[in-house]
């Protein structure tokens, strides 16, 4: 949409044929059945998403069998995604395509893309090592080399679907190397790992833990070069989990709202009382900024912007804390009702505060703003 | 597609003519008002106006290509911003011809200066709880009351006056709107300093002050429908004050007395950039004092520019879809809100990049003392032009569609609507 802050109307009705599919295939009593599943998606909804609508294949050029729309559409879609907290290995997949786009040699994108884009194949990104720690720098595990290719050592965490997916792209460095320098990307078998799903809080997002116990692994593009294309592939990774955060913050200002209109005390719509109205006034400013942030962050990875650094991080910190503050007030103007397990709210709640962290908490975004505006 | 094609042809057409007209008329050398009154009997000193009062009738949108033009071309505009604007439009939409022969003329030269006399100490955000009270004495209108807040009423000529003439009805069919000459024994106009130690407004004192009958602006009785145009054009004033003070380089008598005048006319708005927090100084003083090696001024720093990009990026958004011909979606009521948080975060990144610099003012404090002019400007932000809570009200009803606050105000005479006790 911008720099011309606005969608066509061709993108608009995308994103309408998008969220009709939501509602029709992810209403919440569905995603709370797949929420307790160890897969945590239903493969008859992921071939109908990925081969009829496309989405899968959204934002990878035709060339390798994707849809050749932009970043845009991608973000489009991860919004509404969010909006029905939709239970698929979708994002996981979003970040191994846009680390093989991003690092993969052109052969590399020849053979890897066109499963990824038609959702036969499922793949994600294995980066994070310690839970509180989201810079690649940091990065310990080992990739070896000896006559028969690359040897990995080392184990992931918070690896989204991670415990499903056939394809992994790893981050591992050389030994004896460290910082930015001596980092590469990586395809490993998702068989031929030890994995483990992980208890999530937020049960709609699969979190997997990986150990690399000398498992061979095929070199993603040039040797060292993920000191330069990891920072691109997790700016893009906060943009679109931005993306998806404005959608859920959305959803619970709607439902706030609908509430609101509809729950009677002392004779009244709690609706009608100040306290309510101006904390959703508060609420309609916060969602609409953060949407504003999440769609020119979009643009900027569309358009290759040189402020995507600065601005990536802006919209993370951004949509995701107004994503957990709407889920909070929503909780809280459903009162009671709102702390179930049987209200919906909870399943925003836990998403939100999952998203919240993921990537990057709003600290660590805040900081790099700053650090990386003007830089 | 094809409308937006003949329209950039029209804009051509419009341009030419206009640019031909200041080729054959144009003169610095003029004094002010001669100019203005070239421009005037053009009719594109106000083209977007009727043609019979001095305009030639075309849309807003050509009329600001008008203005544009004129702009480029390096002439002087008609007195085009400002309150005066307010009366000008109220005065065109509901005034006699009386009053647009009398009124419109001299404050288009900027020889008549205009004041809005709405807000009382009594009703801030209640304003159609006034009680100055207008009686008719067979003869005149009579006006006994106190205004508060009024910009430029130490140096109006005029004023646009909302009054209560009518105590026994509900309290919005009880008002009536005149047009009131400021210089006379029972206008009394005192400065009102802030907290912030300028005196950009004035307290206004009526005491038998006397308004001619046919200085009234439509009925007895529908002041409030009238006042609703003045505020629906308060909004643009801010924008019109902007290009105003961009300044003029020019040579020439007609650019000396325009630097005369915007300097009388600015004055009172030029504190107005340090109440919306300064965003733009925070980086560089930042770096300026190694503030910005302390993460927790990061963090501060960080909070405005997300705020700040975010409402800038909301602002753009309202217009690129306002462009499109799209209806406007609940966007476009919140920047007011926005700048009263962007404000209130820029002091606080301010405070903590000055320290203990933040404790002196003047000529001792960092800036110069203009960052001491930020932390004493910053709350009239969300208090000013409707407080953040009336703000949330109108957020709420109109773009939300929540329902109304229950009223206990409008249903009876304002005889018997409780109200504050004026001294």
């Amino acid at each position: 949409m911008p720099m011309q802050f606005s969608f066509t109307d061709e993108q608009e009705a995308f994103r309408l044929s998008v969220r009709r599919f939501m509602e029709d295939k992810s209403p919440t009593t569905e995603v709370r059945k797949l929420m307790a599943t160890p897969e945590g998606y239903d493969p008859a909804v992921w071939r109908q998403m990925s081969q009829e609508l496309g989405l899968t294949g959204i934002h990878i050029p035709e060339r390798y069998g994707g849809q050749g729309f932009g970043f845009i559409e991608l973000c489009m879609v991860m919004e509404e995604m969010g909006r029905a907290v939709f239970c698929a290995p979708y994002f996981s997949n979003v970040l191994a395509a846009t680390a093989i786009l991003e690092a993969g040699t052109e052969s590399q994108k020849q053979a890897l893309l066109p499963a990824l884009a038609d959702g036969s194949r499922l793949a994600t990104l294995a980066t994070t090592e310690a839970p509180a720690n989201w810079s690649a720098e940091t990065t310990e595990t080992t990739a070896e080399q000896n006559d028969s290719g690359f040897r990995l050592n080392g184990s992931k965490t918070l690896v989204v679907d991670g415990h499903t997916a056939d394809l992994l792209i790893v981050l591992a460095r050389s030994p004896g190397t460290s910082g930015a320098y001596g980092l590469s990307l990586f395809t490993v078998a998702g068989d031929s790992v030890s994995r483990r799903l992980l208890n999530s809080l937020d049960e709609t997002r699969k979190l997997a833990q990986i150990e690399f116990d000398n498992t061979p692994a095929e070199l993603l593009g040039e040797l060292h070069g993920a000191g330069i294309t990891m920072p691109r592939i997790l700016d893009q990774a906060a943009v679109a989990l931005a993306s998806e955060s404005v959608g859920g913050a959305q959803k619970m200002l709607d439902s706030a709202l609908e509430y609101a209109q509809m729950r009677m005390q002392f004779g009244r719509p709690i609706g009608s009382f100040q306290a309510i109205k101006h904390k959703c006034a508060d609420l309609l400013l916060e969602v609409e900024l953060a949407k504003s942030t999440a769609y020119y962050a979009a643009a900027a990875v569309a358009e290759n912007a040189q402020d995507l650094p600065a601005v990536a991080s802006l919209a993370k910190a951004c949509s995701c804390d107004t994503y957990m503050k709407a889920a909070q007030e929503c909780l809280q103007i459903h009162g009671g009702i709102g702390f179930t397990w049987e209200n919906d709210t909870h399943l925003y709640f836990k998403r939100a505060k999952s998203s919240q962290v993921f990537l990057g908490d709003p600290n660590y975004h805040r900081d790099q703003l700053v650090l990386r505006w003007e830089a | 597609m094809s409308e937006s094609t003949s329209t950039t042809a029209r804009e051509t057409q419009i341009r030419a003519e206009v640019r031909a007209w200041l080729e054959d008329n144009w003169d610095p050398n003029l004094s002010l008002h001669e100019w203005r009154n070239r421009l005037i009997d053009s009719g594109w000193g106000c083209a977007s106006w009727p043609e019979q009062w001095y305009g030639k009738g075309l849309s807003v949108g050509l009329g600001a290509v008008v203005d544009d033009e004129i702009r480029q071309f390096g002439a002087v505009s008609v007195a085009k911003a400002g309150v005066r604007m307010l009366a000008a439009a109220t005065i065109l939409e509901h005034g006699s011809d009386l009053h647009k022969e009398k009124f419109l003329r001299p404050l288009l030269t900027g020889e008549d200066t205009w004041c809005q006399l709405f807000s009382e100490p009594g009703s801030g955000s209640d304003l159609a709880g006034l009680t100055t009270r207008a009686d008719f004495d067979g003869e005149h209108w009579v006006i006994n009351g106190q205004k508060v807040w009024t910009t430029s009423a130490h140096h109006a000529q005029y004023g646009m006056l909302l009054a209560r003439t009518n105590w026994d009805v509900p309290k919005h069919q009880g008002m009536t709107y005149f047009l009131i000459e400021m210089e006379q024994p029972g206008v009394e106009v005192r400065p009102l300093k802030q907290m912030n130690g300028h005196a950009s407004f004035n307290e206004i004192f009526f005491t038998d002050a006397k308004i001619a009958p046919e200085f009234m602006v439509s009925t007895e009785g529908n002041g409030w429908k009238v006042a609703m145009t003045t505020l629906a054009h308060e909004r643009r004033l801010a924008d019109g004050i902007r290009s105003w003070a961009r300044g003029e380089k020019g040579s020439g008598r007609v650019f000396d007395e325009l630097r005369a005048e915007i300097a009388t006319v600015m004055e009172p708005y030029k504190w107005y950039p340090q109440r919306a927090g300064r965003v733009d100084l925070l980086l560089e003083r930042a770096k300026a004092t190694g503030r910005i090696n302390d993460p927790v001024v990061r963090q501060a720093i960080a909070e405005v520019l997300i705020k700040a990009k975010a409402a800038e990026w909301t602002g753009r958004r309202v217009k690129a879809a306002h462009a499109l011909g799209r209806p406007p979606g609940p966007e476009g009521s919140l920047g007011k809100l926005a700048g009263s948080q962007v404000a209130r975060l820029a002091a606080h990144a301010h405070t903590l990049i000055a320290g203990g610099e933040a404790m002196l003012a003047g000529d001792d404090g960092a800036m110069n003392g203009l960052i001491s002019e930020i932390l004493v400007s910053v709350p009239a932000e969300s208090i000013a032009g409707g407080t953040d809570e009336i703000q949330r009200n109108i957020i709420s009803e109109r773009s939300l569609g929540m329902p109304k606050e229950a009223r206990t105000d409008i249903d009876r005479p304002f005889r018997d609507v409780p109200r504050n006790t004026v001294s």
